[in-house]
């Protein structure tokens, strides 16, 4: 096992803990191609490009950005659901890009991924017994009938679900049900790595708060390491330990979730944040720094700095240089920052400004 | 006082089905003034789409049985013939949805989807049509409208679309615009956009908006007034600030309870509503909320709750059966952190009776438990 560099990324605090996973210069280029028979690739959708970050073990690590910021494909790229076309991914020390066969079915084992939709997650013609017990059948675990029903009861009643549902057919659980039931799934062959990618987003306020309250709980008992995929800010502050923000295929900023949501150094970040409605009409903010425009494409990417386009910060510098992921500081200088990818990061006031509210 | 733009009186709206008949609206009631906004809250299947569809009577094709009055500047658009009310609808009450890609045909232009809009209710040229959807593109800002005017559907983005829809809504300066989840499909950037447009055209137009979504977010950002649905009710309703500063109602403190902040503790745990909303064909007796109520009390399952004032405060209305003193003290025990046990605990407050929970999770669905305790099981047909 060759030494692989290790990035500081703001810093994952405790002392000693060490990466599960280690994802370095992480591209995914969909090719776009012209014609029929003779396809010509006229250029590619860099949906990641170039990410590096690492998962510590037992930590949440949360992705956020929009629609098409890449944070689902990074998502698939780790489960080897899709071949990476450049970069390493690293799981417990081992290169896993360049898995195949028996070593990927036996590495896949410990990674498991939760899905955003429960309705199409979940095959309709399978009793969830069946669905749950899939796992084992696919890495050849509990062969005997007993046993297996056995465990798939067990996981029913641990994520909340009864014993007695094991014949039941998906159609007849609500969404906060079937996503119970695609948690179980994951947590058959007990992995090390979850996934989970828009979990909640299906599902009403009322059971969205049941099925991160699972999550937490399941994460303290197994010791899991969770990867939280959400584009919902707030629902990422209550889960991540650690958040990275991406943007077009890039990771802009990374770091401790309360020193990202306090003290944000993007500017796409800060403007984010501003977005969200806050359930508060005494903090209605009337003159909100709102980002005007839309995303633009990954087929064609600005040059650069990739937020320039819309950067209300944006200099000449930004469309020349492409900035890198570093320490950007905080204003008191005690705990840990940030790392952002920005030329001219927010300032103290313009923090104040944009209206993002401190912790109180 | 004046008339309000709209008045919906004790408005009820069944669909008769092969399962039952599903009470999508049960008895509510509300008012409207002129530019104001009103938030309609609740779960999905609380039945606060339907009653905005009925109100454009978009409800009438499906074989809904309506009952009660909705009254638009006095005109009762339940008994209104549909000609007539094919004159008010997209004219003077305009609606958006919430899937802005479903709603625009993809075989059409923007530009003639907004043409039929005007022409549909003005008799003007196709030239002036085309000159007024431009305008309108341009007001819901939209760049180069002179040139996305003739672009299709799937050439805008998902906000764009959202964008264009509203601009299809405002074609004859409605009186009342409906939006319906207008942001839900949206990222947050492009939602505080679409809810900063929202806000300077009811400004610029002095429209009123009802505006229907699942986010408190939302409807805190925007609505003067709020009414809380569960169940195809009307359990609570009150200006924003009352709701969010003084809620009295145990499904209104739930929902507040089960979002998560940006600000406050991080690790503070959510609590959620327990179990799931229930079935509109067989509901819980008695206040339909008592099975996921945990404060609920034996005789609340006999006991239909009313919308009563709440005392002291004129323009606040609560339907529960716990005791308002009691209610306040509740709230109190929230406000601090407690959980629901122990806000109960902490004031002597006995739990519910076992049964209750048995009934939430029998009528959230055919999945848990084998339904002993609901009535009949429906016929089926074939």
């Amino acid at each position: 096992m060759s030494a692989i560099e290790p990035i500081s990324q703001a810093a994952p605090q405790q002392q000693g803990a060490e990466p599960l996973v280690q994802v370095r210069g992480l591209v995914k280029h969909f090719p776009l191609t012209r014609g029929i028979l003779l396809q010509r690739k006229v250029g590619a959708v860099q949906a990641v490009d170039g990410v590096n970050f690492d998962v510590m073990r037992g930590e949440t690590l949360g992705i956020v950005g929009e629609t098409g910021c890449g944070k689902s494909t990074t998502a698939r790229l780790i489960m080897r659901l899709l071949e990476p076309t450049a970069g390493e991914i690293r799981f417990e020390g081992e290169d896993i890009t360049k898995l195949k066969g028996s070593r990927l079915k036996a590495t896949r084992r410990e990674m498991q991924m939760i899905f955003q939709d429960p309705y199409s997650s979940l095959n309709p013609r399978k009793t969830v017994g069946a669905t749950i017990a899939q796992p084992f059948a696919i890495h050849g675990l509990l062969k005997d009938k007993g046993e297996r029903k056995r465990a798939v009861q067990e996981l029913l009643e641990t994520v909340g679900l009864s014993p007695e549902h094991y014949n039941r057919y998906p159609h007849e659980f609500s969404g906060g049900q079937r996503q119970r039931i695609g948690v179980a799934r994951a947590l058959a062959v007990k992995p090390k790595l979850l996934i989970a990618d828009e979990p909640v987003s299906a599902l009403d306020v009322s059971i969205q708060a049941q099925v991160l309250n699972l999550l937490r709980e399941m994460q303290r008992e197994l010791g899991l390491t969770l990867v939280f995929i959400a584009h919902d800010l707030s629902v990422v502050r209550h889960m991540c330990d650690r958040v990275a923000v991406m943007y077009l295929g890039r990771i802009v900023e990374i770091g401790p979730g309360d020193a990202l949501y306090d003290y944000p150094r993007h500017p796409y970040t800060g403007a984010l944040l501003s977005a969200v409605p806050i359930a508060d009409p005494t903090l209605r903010a009337d003159d909100r720094h709102l980002l005007t425009g839309d995303v633009p494409s990954p087929a064609n990417p600005p040059k650069a700095c990739r937020f320039h386009t819309r950067c209300p910060k944006a200099q000449e510098l930004c469309s020349q240089e492409d900035p890198p992921l570093e320490d950007k500081g905080t204003p008191s200088g005690a705990q840990a920052g940030t790392e952002a990818a920005c030329h001219f990061p927010l300032s103290r006031e313009e923090v104040a400004e944009i209206g993002v509210r401190s912790v109180r | 006082m004046s008339e309000p733009l709209l008045r919906v009186e004790d408005l009820h709206v069944e669909f008769p089905t092969e399962d039952g008949v599903v009470h999508a609206v049960d008895g509510i009631s509300y008012e409207v003034e002129r530019g104001q906004t009103l938030g309609i809250v609740g779960e999905s299947g609380s039945g606060k789409t339907v009653s905005s569809l009925t109100t454009l009577g978009l409800t009438r094709t499906q074989g809904a049985r309506v009952s009660g009055r909705i009254l638009f500047e006095g005109k009762d658009l339940v008994a209104l013939p549909d000609a007539e009310l094919r004159a008010i609808r997209g004219n003077e009450i305009a609606m958006v949805f919430q899937d802005p890609l479903s709603s625009l045909h993809p075989f059409f232009k923007v530009g003639s989807q907004l043409i039929e809009a005007v022409r549909a209710h003005q008799d003007v040229s196709k030239a002036a049509a085309r000159a007024r959807a431009i305008e309108l593109l341009g007001l819901v800002g939209i760049p180069d409208p002179e040139k996305r005017v003739d672009h299709y559907p799937h050439e805008f983005s998902g906000g764009m679309r959202q964008r264009a829809m509203i601009g299809m809504a405002l074609a004859n300066e409605p009186k009342l615009l409906i939006a319906d989840e207008p942001t839900t499909a949206l990222d947050v950037t492009v939602q505080a956009q679409i809810l900063a447009l929202l806000e300077r055209l009811q400004r610029e137009l002095g429209m009123a908006i009802v505006i229907i979504t699942h986010d408190l977010g939302v409807v805190a950002e925007m609505a003067n007034e709020i009414a809380v649905m569960y169940a195809g009710r009307i359990v609570e309703t009150a200006s924003a600030e009352e709701i969010f500063a003084g809620p009295e109602h145990p499904y209104t403190w739930g929902l507040l309870k089960s979002i998560p902040r940006l600000k406050g503790r991080r690790d503070e745990a959510l609590t959620p509503i327990l179990g799931t909303p229930p079935s509109l064909i067989r509901r819980p007796s008695g206040c339909h909320f008592h099975p996921r109520c945990p404060y609920a009390q034996p005789d609340h399952a006999r006991i239909d709750p009313q919308l009563q004032p709440v005392a002291g405060e004129s323009e606040h209305h609560v339907a529960c059966l716990l005791e308002s003193q009691l209610r306040r003290r509740l709230w109190a025990e929230l406000q601090q952190g407690a959980t629901p046990e122990q806000a109960r605990e902490a004031l002597g407050l006995p739990p519910p009776p076992e049964q209750f929970e048995r009934v939430a999770s029998v009528a959230a669905g055919a999945a848990q438990g084998s339904g002993g305790t609901v009535g009949p099981a429906p016929e089926i047909g074939l």
